[in-house]
Parts: structure tokens; C-alpha cells; sequence
């Protein structure tokens, strides 16, 4: 296998208005490379993954995708990112969002099917195949025909887990996915996430859930202040972090273990 | 009061006044569509990423919900004319009027049911690789068509109720037909009751039905 980077990042920025959000940012994602984020609100993490699949459009820096990099060069302004290249782009790097955001007035079929079917103008045949077999993966399949309104907050998160891979991307992007649920649906959509991460699949997760960072990521990235602070094997940045913001915030999140 | 009422004199002229409601349906039918319609663009065009196209809708949208209907018409019927080198009918400037009304007054319904739909499900499109239009026109519009459902039901009925004012300019609707009936016969109070009446029995049940449609839809959500 290649050593290329599937996404590469280089000095990446985002300001909203005065709000200087993310201050230089620089990563390699390796194929299949879990890359968990961690950090406090406003720390920027998220903000960071959204810039990834163009949620965000960057106000600096360079998003290289698959030895691509995305958007143009235009003298003395901002990158511009056309939607013709960012539907491309999206459709390598599939997103799951905190709040689902699944489409309430389709089914749960019709949500998976839809990327398949409008972006990439499968046939209804194989793209209805194809969505079982997500739908399957995440333990859905009985569900297909339902509309999300009957579904608890984690199907709808595995429902929107498969609506991401039925398109095949390369990469996927978790945003806060188990923030939503009430605590005892955390587990089956975590179950899911670690099925595909065992697969081997690319994927960076911004989460609150360190456990499951130490045991499925094989990288831990820690946020604060728009720039990443500290990054290594979670056995090293969690058990025996360098930086003391990162000391700090473990050691917040551990206070009631027991 | 001592009035004797007489509806056989409406009832002997029911032929005019039919035709009369005829062409009350068909003016309505008319400007429902287009309005709707260009409506719709109007609405979209101002929710557009384009700047050029915003303004420009912008710029319709207030200028139309700003003058009056009856204004609009005679214009289009009398003063057109004088600037354009063609005859215009009845029919056509009352229709244009009313139509160009109710695209601005639904321009506004359509921009405020698409921004009540949660960005989220924009997004949610945009991560699956859909186009701006897709997204608009799989996702967002069909969501908010539905909660926009009661509101364009009540635009329906003012435009119903809005082509009377074709009758100004001599357009034969029901009303035009029932002061014709009411001057041959010397009866306006039955001419126009009739006239009020029909449009009463043709929209209550609509509203009605609208009602039930409000109440579906909220127990949906």
C-alpha cells in the first residue's frame, strides 16, 4: 500500500468575522489511520472537521485530497472552492453529524439511497442492494421501510452511519456522533463506529468519549485555542500527556471515574 | 322595512350569471398557477447564492406588495396600451394584475417556509455531494411545501376572492354579469346577494377542509 496521505493539511485557518477559530493547522491522514479529536468547547475541533469536507470553507491553507488539492488559486483573494469540485470531494469524505440531520420526510431506504441515486445516478436496482447491505452493517435492515420520526436517536445516527458509507468514501468524518443520544444509546452507535474502524476504514472523530478513544483510535489529536496542542499513539497522549493543557482536560474528564 | 324579495329575476337570468362564474374560475385558475408559480421563482431567486438574482426579486416582490391590485390592473388595461403598440383584454390585464400580486404576496411564503427547514438538512445534503439545486428541490422543498400548505391555501382564496376586481374593467365574471342582471332588472340586493352567497358556498368548504389539513399536519410533526 501507498504511503500517500489520503488528506493532507497544511496551515489551515478559519475566522468567523473578528473570531479567529483555527490558527494553523497541520495533519497527514494516513490510510486507515483512526484519528480521534479531542478537546474543550471552543476549542475548534469541530469547526476542524467541518473544514474538511467544505462544511466550512477554510480562510487559509491548503486541503490536498487524494494528491488533489482542493479549490483554485486566484491572485491576491481568498481560495475558491467551485461546487463542482467540493460534490466530488464529498462524496470521498462522508460526514456524520451530532444531530443526524437525517431527511425526515424519506424513508430510511430513501436516505440511503439518495446520495446513491441523485449524486451518483446508480440504478434503482442496485443502489436499493446496496443500501440493505449498509442498512445490514449497522444492524438496520428491518428498518429500511420506516420514516427516521419512528426511530430512537441511535438508529437514526446508524441510519445516518450508512446513508455516509453507502457512497463508498475513502475517509469519514464523526462529528460529536454520540453527543445527541441519551447515555444508554451511546453504545450501539460507538459498537458501529469500532465495527468500521476494525475494517480498517480512514476516519477522524471529534468526541468527549476518551475511552473510546484510547481503545479504538490509533492516533489522538488534542485541541485548544484553533491549533492542535498535542498529537501521538493514545497511549502516549493519554496516559501520559506532555502538554498541560491536555493534562488538564484529561484530568476534568477522569474526575469521576472510578 | 317592507321589501319584497324577488329572486326570479336572478333565477330567469342564471345563464349570464353562470357563464359569469365560469369566467370567475377561469381567471382564478389563471392567476393561481402563474402566480404561484413565478411565486415560487420569485421566492427562490431571493433565497438565491447569486446576488444578481436577489435584488432583481427583491425589487418585484416589494413593488408589487406595495400597490394596489386595482391600480396594477388599470394600468396594465389602460395605460399599456398607450406605451405598447397592442391591444390588451380584459381577461389578460385583470389576470396579469392579480397574478403579479400573488407571485410577490407567495414569494413571501415560499422564502419563509424554505428558511424555516434546519440548515442541518442542507448540510446533510452537501455531505452526500448533492448540488445547491438538488438539495432545494429533494430535500427543502418538500419539507417546506408541507408547512407552507395552510398558507397557500389562504393565498387561494384572496385570489379568488381578488378576481371580482376584474370586473372594473368590464371583465364578464360573476360579479360583472350580476350588475348587468342587477341594472336590466332594477334588483341589486337579490343580483348581489346571489353573487355573495356563491362565493360563500365555493370557499367556506375549502376553509374548512384547510382547517383539517392545519390539524393533520401539526399532529405529523
Amino acid at each position: 500500500m501507498s504511503e500517500n496521505p489520503i488528506l493532507t493539511i497544511r496551515d489551515l485557518h478559519k475566522s468567523f468575522g473578528d473570531n479567529h477559530v483555527l490558527r494553523g493547522i497541520d495533519l497527514d491522514v494516513k490510510q486507515g489511520d483512526c484519528i480521534a479529536i479531542l478537546g474543550a468547547s471552543g476549542s475548534g475541533k469541530s469547526t476542524f472537521l467541518r473544514c474538511l469536507n467544505f462544511m466550512e470553507t477554510p480562510s487559509d491553507g491548503e486541503i490536498t485530497h487524494a494528491g488533489k488539492t482542493i479549490g483554485t488559486v486566484r491572485a491576491g483573494k481568498p481560495r475558491h472552492y467551485p461546487e463542482a469540485e467540493l460534490t466530488k470531494v464529498r462524496q470521498k469524505v462522508g460526514m456524520v453529524f451530532q444531530q443526524f440531520n437525517l431527511f425526515p420526510h424519506m424513508t430510511v431506504l430513501g436516505n440511503v439511497i439518495e446520495g446513491l441515486r441523485i449524486v451518483q445516478g446508480m440504478d434503482k436496482a442496485s443502489a436499493q442492494t446496496r443500501a440493505h447491505d449498509e442498512l445490514a452493517r449497522v444492524g438496520l435492515a428491518e428498518k429500511a421501510n420506516e420514516y427516521p420520526s419512528r426511530l430512537s436517536g441511535g438508529q437514526k445516527q446508524r441510519v445516518a452511519i450508512a446513508r455516509a458509507l453507502a457512497l463508498a468514501p475513502d475517509l469519514m468524518l464523526f462529528d460529536e456522533p454520540t453527543s445527541a443520544l441519551d447515555p444508554e444509546l451511546v453504545g450501539e452507535v460507538l459498537n458501529v463506529i469500532r465495527g468500521i474502524a476494525d475494517e480498517g476504514r480512514t476516519m477522524l472523530l471529534v468526541t468527549h468519549e476518551v475511552g473510546f478513544a484510547y481503545h479504538v483510535a490509533n492516533r489522538v489529536i488534542f485541541m485548544a485555542d484553533g491549533v492542535i496542542q498535542e498529537e501521538g499513539p493514545p497511549e502516549q497522549v493519554l496516559k501520559n500527556p506532555q502538554n498541560p493543557r491536555t493534562q488538564a482536560f484529561l484530568a476534568r474528564h477522569k474526575q469521576f471515574e472510578f | 322595512m317592507d321589501y319584497v324579495w324577488d329572486f326570479g329575476s336572478v333565477w330567469e337570468y342564471r345563464a349570464a350569471l353562470w357563464t359569469g362564474l365560469i369566467n370567475t374560475v377561469r381567471i382564478f385558475a389563471i392567476c393561481f398557477v402563474t402566480g404561484l408559480s413565478l411565486g415560487l421563482m420569485m421566492g427562490l431567486a431571493r433565497y438565491s447564492v447569486r446576488r444578481w438574482l436577489r435584488w432583481p426579486a427583491a425589487c418585484f416582490i416589494e413593488f408589487f406588495r406595495n400597490t394596489p391590485v386595482l391600480v396594477q390592473i388599470f394600468w396594465f388595461y389602460f395605460a399599456f396600451p398607450i406605451l405598447a403598440p397592442f391591444e390588451i383584454s380584459a381577461l389578460m390585464a385583470a389576470a396579469l394584475g392579480i397574478t403579479l400580486n400573488s407571485a410577490a404576496f407567495s414569494a413571501e411564503i415560499f422564502r419563509g417556509g424554505i428558511q424555516s427547514i434546519d440548515p442541518g438538512q442542507w448540510e446533510a445534503g452537501r455531505a452526500i455531494g448533492m448540488r445547491h439545486r438538488e438539495i432545494m428541490a429533494r430535500i427543502i422543498l418538500p419539507q417546506a411545501v408541507r408547512r407552507m400548505l395552510p398558507a397557500l391555501t389562504n393565498r387561494g382564496i384572496e385570489i379568488f376572492k381578488m378576481t371580482t376586481l376584474a370586473s372594473a374593467i368590464a371583465y364578464a365574471d360573476v360579479l360583472h354579469q350580476a350588475r348587468l342582471i342587477a341594472s336590466v332588472n332594477y334588483n341589486p340586493i337579490e343580483a348581489y346577494t346571489v353573487v355573495a352567497i356563491a362565493f360563500f358556498v365555493i370557499l367556506y368548504p375549502i376553509v374548512r377542509a384547510t382547517y383539517v389539513l392545519e390539524r393533520r399536519m401539526a399532529k405529523g410533526d
